[in-house]
């Protein structure tokens, strides 16, 4: 092997799927994270014969309630997968952690087509109550003696369950530093709604105005409610092939021209050493070390939403805009609109689309650049995309160029 | 010496006390906010851990600092995602003066929220909860100019 080879370039994004998606779908979590499963398998033109890997994000999880939908054994053993890899976790760098695995493995020869997916049904299983429904320690009334420990030790006692509020500070604080402003952040949420409006699958659609945003009430601020992603349930899918073994498949391979899955700082939330940034710090400066491209020549952007911020922590990661730019950047919304300079979270985030957690944006960018995005598509579809996912000590970034 | 709250405090979630953290969450029955510190390079340690991780000491015991911070951010919290807490309330992040990389999310107290300032000087006060396995005392801040309206 060429001690220089960015092996990452071994692996392309050959199919995509997803099952139905809904705020609350009553389903068995396994079969909507099979539906999303067998549908990436059938976009690649593949079989379930085929498949001889996989991954997935975060693997089996109780709790909190709906995070994790099925877990890799789960889906392996119903469809009778016979896999040289498989591997799940929850610490890895964010959602896309576990394809920027997948690549990995793929690369190294274990398997030649792996299947990953992303399942949640956080929306059922919140329920009327909402997200305090699911809160360690809360919703349950009074504590009952449970004790904080580990983790959540350093935030539960100070009644800062939310990563709402975590990373609230962090908007907060890019405030403070670069003038940053909730008329700006409002573009974020707006931008996906405009898109969303046109996302048949998307949870809310109706039209979203400025003075909307701002009449919003308050959850922890600077985020208001649109500043929040919708819970959900849904399962989202994507196949991982082997680009020497991509040429004579269905879709032109989505080459991974480059992954960012650094971690340059504390792996904490409130220890990290800049307040106004985050682990996505790394894995933004890691990918474009890792390929020839440059910011400039991406040409669509799906970027995490979880909370607003997010997404303007990652333009300024992966270098879009600089470093304490990102307001002004989104300002008014003309350059991340579909028609803009930089076309952003085509599909409505998951602020409107859905809380598919980090595989909604893979899924959209892989369909944006295989044309098929119906009445959002962009108008020539993208041949160089940036996925950025994770948020806070988890986040994972990948360059897309189709061949 | 810092205050220690005497009214009834509110509900809250509280830490799972072990040997690590012990020192961290009752020093305020003594006033005093403690933190594991390496005695061979001086370096605070937070969340504790068993090994210093600037020079890898193991030598390492607790020690009180000023009680002084800096607020480094806040998030004023509008949500009700758990019994207990009047809102709104106001969730922060201090650096302590001796050593600003020691970070501790907190509540900012005594302060009104439009008056909380990123990089106010803020100090210590302690709300004392009553536990069976030894009395709690957690750790929150107010201004340091004293407490606001």
């Amino acid at each position: 092997m060429d001690e220089n080879e960015i092996i990452e370039r071994r692996a392309c994004i050959s199919g995509v799927g997803q099952s139905d998606i809904g705020r609350r779908l009553f389903r068995d979590p396994l079969e909507l994270t099979l539906d999303g499963c067998l549908a990436a398998i059938e976009h690649a033109g593949l079989t379930t014969a085929d498949i001889d890997g996989i991954s997935t994000y975060p693997g089996p999880m109780g709790t909190p309630a709906g995070f994790s939908g099925a877990g890799a054994y789960d889906v392996m053993d119903a469809l009778r997968l016979q896999c040289g890899w498989y591997g799940s976790g929850l610490e890895t760098s964010g959602q896309l952690g576990s394809v920027i695995n997948a690549c990995l493995a793929v690369a190294s020869g274990l398997a030649n087509h792996v299947l990953c997916f992303r399942s949640v049904y956080e929306g059922s299983a919140q329920g009327e109550k909402g997200r305090a429904a699911v809160m360690p320690g809360g919703g349950g009334g009074g504590g009952g003696g449970f004790k904080a420990s580990g983790f959540m030790e350093w935030n539960l006692p100070f009644a800062a369950p939310s990563a709402a509020i975590w990373i609230g500070m962090f908007a907060q604080r890019h405030f403070h530093n670069y003038g940053t402003t909730r008329e700006q952040l409002a573009w974020i949420a707006l931008n996906a709604r405009r898109n969303a409006e046109l996302n048949p699958k998307a949870i809310y659609r109706d039209p979203m105005s400025f003075d909307d945003y701002m009449a919003a009430r308050m959850i922890s601020s600077p985020f208001c409610l649109y500043d929040c992603d919708v819970p959900c349930d849904g399962a989202t899918a994507v196949i991982v092939s082997r680009r020497d073994r991509a040429k004579d498949m269905k879709n032109r391979p989505l080459r991974v021209e480059a992954v960012g899955s650094r971690i340059d700082g504390r792996p904490s939330w409130d220890q990290f050493d800049d307040l106004s940034a985050m682990a996505n710090r790394g894995a933004g400066k890691q990918l474009w070390e890792r390929t020839e491209f440059k910011p400039a020549d991406v040409q669509m952007a799906q970027l995490y939403d979880g909370f607003s911020f997010l997404t303007m922590s990652w333009l300024e990661a992966l270098g879009l805009c600089g470093v304490g730019e990102s307001g002004p950047f989104i300002d008014g919304g003309t350059r991340i609109a579909r028609d803009g300079q930089l076309p952003l979270n085509t599909h409505g985030g998951q602020l409107s689309a859905g809380r598919l957690h980090g595989y909604g944006f893979l899924h959209e960018g892989a369909t944006q650049m295989w044309g098929e995005a119906g009445d959002r598509q962009i108008t020539t579809p993208p041949e160089v995309g940036v996925i950025g996912a994770g948020g806070g000590n988890t986040c994972g970034a990948l360059l897309l160029v189709r061949e | 010496m810092p205050d220690v709250e005497e009214a009834a405090p509110p509900f809250r979630i509280l830490p799972k006390l072990t040997d690590w953290n012990r020192d961290f969450w009752t020093g305020g029955a003594r006033g005093e906010l403690r933190f594991w510190r390496c005695q061979d390079c001086s370096f605070y340690i937070h969340p504790p851990q068993p090994i210093c991780p600037t020079c890898l000491s193991k030598n390492m015991k607790t020690e009180s600092v000023s009680g002084r911070a800096t607020l480094a951010t806040f998030s004023v919290n509008h949500q009700p995602w758990m019994p207990g807490p009047e809102l709104p309330y106001i969730v922060a992040i201090i650096e302590i003066v001796e050593q600003p990389s020691v970070r501790l999310t907190t509540n900012l107290v005594n302060c009104a929220p439009h008056a909380a300032r990123i990089e106010m000087p803020v100090r210590v006060t302690f709300e004392r909860h009553a536990d069976p396995d030894g009395d709690i005392y957690i750790p929150l801040f107010e201004p340091a100019s004293g407490p606001g309206e």
